[in-house]
């Protein structure tokens, strides 16, 4: 083949590659902007986070125009018309007017991830750089303090490198924990001091000290329950992630590892007092850290039926009876105001 | 005098550049159209890499600690595959055909990514890029070493690993330029990666000889000394791969290879530490890979044209020396407001002193019928041991904490790296047979 032939070949490969690559993009792009059809009705206004309104906060998860934007229902009616901020997040979670935002857009040369501290009327506070990717976050019920956690991540998916980066924030008097694993950890009745130690999925109790996490270790994972003031947590029980209490304080929700090494869950529900669990109604695998609703019902986010880019947000009873029902689709980070 | 014209360049016939004017080019054309399917092949696989944690998060709902657990496995598979690439090139004597069939799986794999919405397809998906990848990888670095005289190894691999680094720092850019247009457009940058990958198929079709390296096996040529592949056009087999480590050089680079991958501690503990130590906050910790890779894209090519000149033993144990000094600087410096920068700037130099040095250095000692196999023994070998490392390294860490196993990280090294300078040692010429070209000896 000449070289004159070859080049031809090399600018119509240019030409249409670059042509299909552009079109994908201004898809992309264009679907942002275009209401999805057959979703819940949506119209643009202030959500406040104030308690007292018995409301219900998620993030749009559906692709159009609010996708990731904090929206608002009445608690009453999940289904009915929603209420839309223009705070945009990728994990929400808040309470008695204080919300945490983690917010990930992309940056000049890495991603720019922020946890954002907002007030009730949604206005930030302050924001904290995060060193990974958004994953978890809680405010504690006197919305005092916030928590989250990111996963920090390796240059490359061939690197056998993934660790989490928990932080508790106090916003009254903004100390920052930046990272749990400084804190004493007793195991089994031990000191135990190990450098592979990754903690995730905070929960806080009514007293704003005690709070419930996942920590790993060796391998393992069990619920620890943690003492902010202190900066110790202490070991409950194996084979807990993601756990989230209960109003009442009785109980803690959590995904238990179907079998060890396989990325299947099922949502779980713990006595504290007897540390005996039940598993729910729900059937599927949940990969989310479970809000309680009240204190017999819990909602969850699954990937959507029909399309995966979309995240639905079902509830079960939270006493293993029933049948999990769908709560409202298009939504993600569930928060009950109340 | 280096071009070491008793073993003509393998890509003359393809790229009679090479030897155009009685002075020798920079790089063959051949290493050039190689460099740039690495760069566009680079920019489509780090898009993925950039935007997959935020997908996996953000736009499935999972949680990728299983992920990371299968990673391991990947490199695993990977070290394999590049075995069984390197040896299948030089079987069926086209090196070209394998690292294109390698370059298509990987560019296949981009699409799927959209079809694939839990963890466990995902994972099979990207178990078979890096399968793509392995197979490649020798068959394209055979190809790079057969076009290129003997002399001018270094600088060749160099000038290709600094075309592949700089597709891997274009990626990022491409996937958060796509994001920063499309909202969540993450099919978007899937997609675009497909076709960035399709276009390196591309070129490797239309500017890439085909063969093994482009020439016919040359009878005339002077076989390196203990030979244990048949110089006439005879099917490569198995047990002349297995033979091949019976070749000192050879073996004396693998093993080299093999000690110091055991004591290399892997990129991400390397950050880590460095954050952990100097306290670096956290909006940064996503941008240290860069510096190193910045540094290895500015000094690939001088650290290969330099280890051509003054021997590639020098330059790929002095690399080795860099990078025990940033273990040093990590566990015993006093808290400079520079040390992240010296740190990265030794990390850097450490692979534009290592990563192409070594396969030129195992390009000169293996004959060109087996030399895809024998870049691949060394290859394979380089990446078990890394992997051995990084769980060992993590094993010590937890047992002993962060100080006391770099500490013994660097012991091993500093006892490998002597170990490599006495096995590599320039050796007296053999009196009865000609000795394979070998780079340390030259002044």
């Amino acid at each position: 083949m000449t070289r004159s032939r070859r080049l031809l070949i090399l600018a119509v490969a240019v030409l249409l590659l670059g042509g299909v690559g552009a079109a994908l993009v201004l898809h992309a792009a264009s679907r942002a902007d275009r209401p999805r059809t057959g979703g819940p009705a949506a119209t643009a206004g202030a959500v406040t986070l104030t308690a007292g309104r018995d409301t219900l906060t998620f993030l749009g998860s559906g692709q159009g125009p609010h996708r990731g934007a904090l929206a608002s229902v009445p608690a009453d009616a999940p289904d009915g018309t929603r209420t839309v901020s223009d705070l945009s997040c990728q994990r929400f979670h808040a309470a008695a007017g204080t919300g945490v935002c983690l917010r990930s857009s992309p940056g000049a040369l890495a991603q720019d991830n922020k946890a954002i501290i907002v007030d009730a009327e949604l206005r930030p506070v302050r924001s904290f750089p995060l060193a990974g990717t958004p994953s978890r976050a809680r405010v504690s019920p006197s919305g005092r303090f916030a928590a989250w956690t990111v996963f920090v991540s390796g240059e490359s998916y061939g690197a056998a490198f993934f660790s989490t980066r928990t932080a508790i924030l106090d916003t009254r008097t903004w100390k920052l924990e930046p990272n749990l694993e400084e804190f004493a950890i007793t195991m089994d009745g031990r000191d135990h001091r190990a450098q592979d130690v990754n903690f995730w999925g905070v929960t806080f109790a009514k007293d704003d000290d005690t709070f419930y996490a996942t920590l790993s270790t060796a391998g393992e994972t069990h619920l620890v329950k943690g003492s902010v003031s202190r900066r110790s947590v202490t070991t409950l029980v194996k084979n807990v992630e993601c756990p989230s209490l209960s109003p009442d304080e009785t109980r803690i929700a959590y995904k238990k590892r179907v079998r060890a090494g396989a990325s299947l869950w099922r949502e779980h529900v713990m006595d504290l007092g007897t540390l005996r669990d039940h598993p729910l109604a729900e059937k599927r695998s949940v990969d989310d850290q479970a809000a309680w609703l009240d204190d017999d019902t819990l909602a969850y986010g699954l990937p959507g039926d029909d399309a995966a880019d979309r995240t639905d947000l079902w509830t079960v009873p939270a006493d293993g009876s029933g049948t999990p029902r769908l709560l409202t689709s298009g939504a993600s980070s569930p928060a009950r105001l109340g | 005098m280096y071009l070491a014209d008793r073993s003509a360049p393998s890509g003359a016939k393809t790229a009679p550049t090479d030897r155009g004017s009685g002075r020798a080019p920079a790089v063959a054309s051949t290493v050039l159209a190689l460099g740039t399917v690495s760069l566009i092949t680079d920019i489509s696989s780090e898009m993925v890499t950039a935007v997959l944690p935020l997908y996996l998060i953000a736009g499935l709902g999972l949680s990728p600690l299983g992920f990371g657990a299968l990673d391991g496995v990947y490199n695993g598979v990977s070290a394999l595959v590049q075995l069984t690439g390197g040896h299948l090139a030089d079987r069926v004597r086209n090196h070209k055909l394998v690292a294109g069939l390698g370059y298509g799986l990987s560019a296949l794999c981009k699409p799927l990514l959209l079809l694939a919405h839990s963890l466990g397809p995902i994972s099979v998906i990207l178990a078979l890029e890096r399968t793509g990848k392995g197979l490649r990888t020798a068959p394209r670095d055979a190809l790079i070493s057969l076009s290129t005289p003997d002399g001018l190894q270094g600088r060749a691999f160099g000038v290709h690993r600094a075309m592949d680094t700089t597709g891997a720092l274009l990626g990022p850019l491409a996937a958060f330029l796509i994001l920063g247009v499309a909202v969540d457009g993450y099919d978007a940058v899937f997609g675009v990666s497909a076709c960035v990958a399709v276009l390196g198929v591309v070129v490797l079709l239309l500017f890439v000889p085909s063969g093994a390296g482009g020439t016919p096996p040359r009878q005339a040529a002077a076989p390196p000394a203990a030979l244990p592949a048949p110089a006439r056009p005879n099917p490569v087999r198995l047990r002349d791969a297995a033979a091949l480590l019976r070749l000192p050089r050879l073996r004396a680079l693998a093993l080299c290879a093999v000690l110091l991958g055991l004591t290399t501690v892997s990129d991400a503990f390397v950050y880590l530490l460095l954050q952990r130590r100097t306290g670096i906050d956290d909006q940064w910790f996503p941008l240290l890979p860069l510096g190193t890779a910045a540094v290895f894209l500015l000094l690939a090519v001088p650290a290969g044209a330099l280890a051509d000149r003054i021997g590639r033993r020098t330059v790929f144990l002095t690399g080795h020396a860099l990078l025990l000094a940033a273990y040093g600087l990590l566990l015993w410096a006093p808290d400079w407001p520079a040390l992240p920068y010296l740190v990265l700037a030794l990390h850097g130099m450490f692979y534009a002193a290592t990563d192409g040095v070594l396969p030129a250095a195992v390009a000169a000692t293996v004959p060109e019928s087996l030399r895809a196999t024998g870049l691949a023994l060394v290859g394979t070998g380089q990446a078990l041991a890394r992997f051995a490392c990084s769980l060992a390294f993590g094993g010590a860490w937890t047992l002993w904490g962060t100080g006391p196993a770099l500490a013994a990280a660097a012991a091993g090294l500093l006892c490998c790296a002597a170990v490599a300078g006495h096995v590599l040692r320039p050796s007296p010429p053999v009196p009865a047979a000609p000795a394979p070209p070998d780079p340390a000896r030259r002044p």
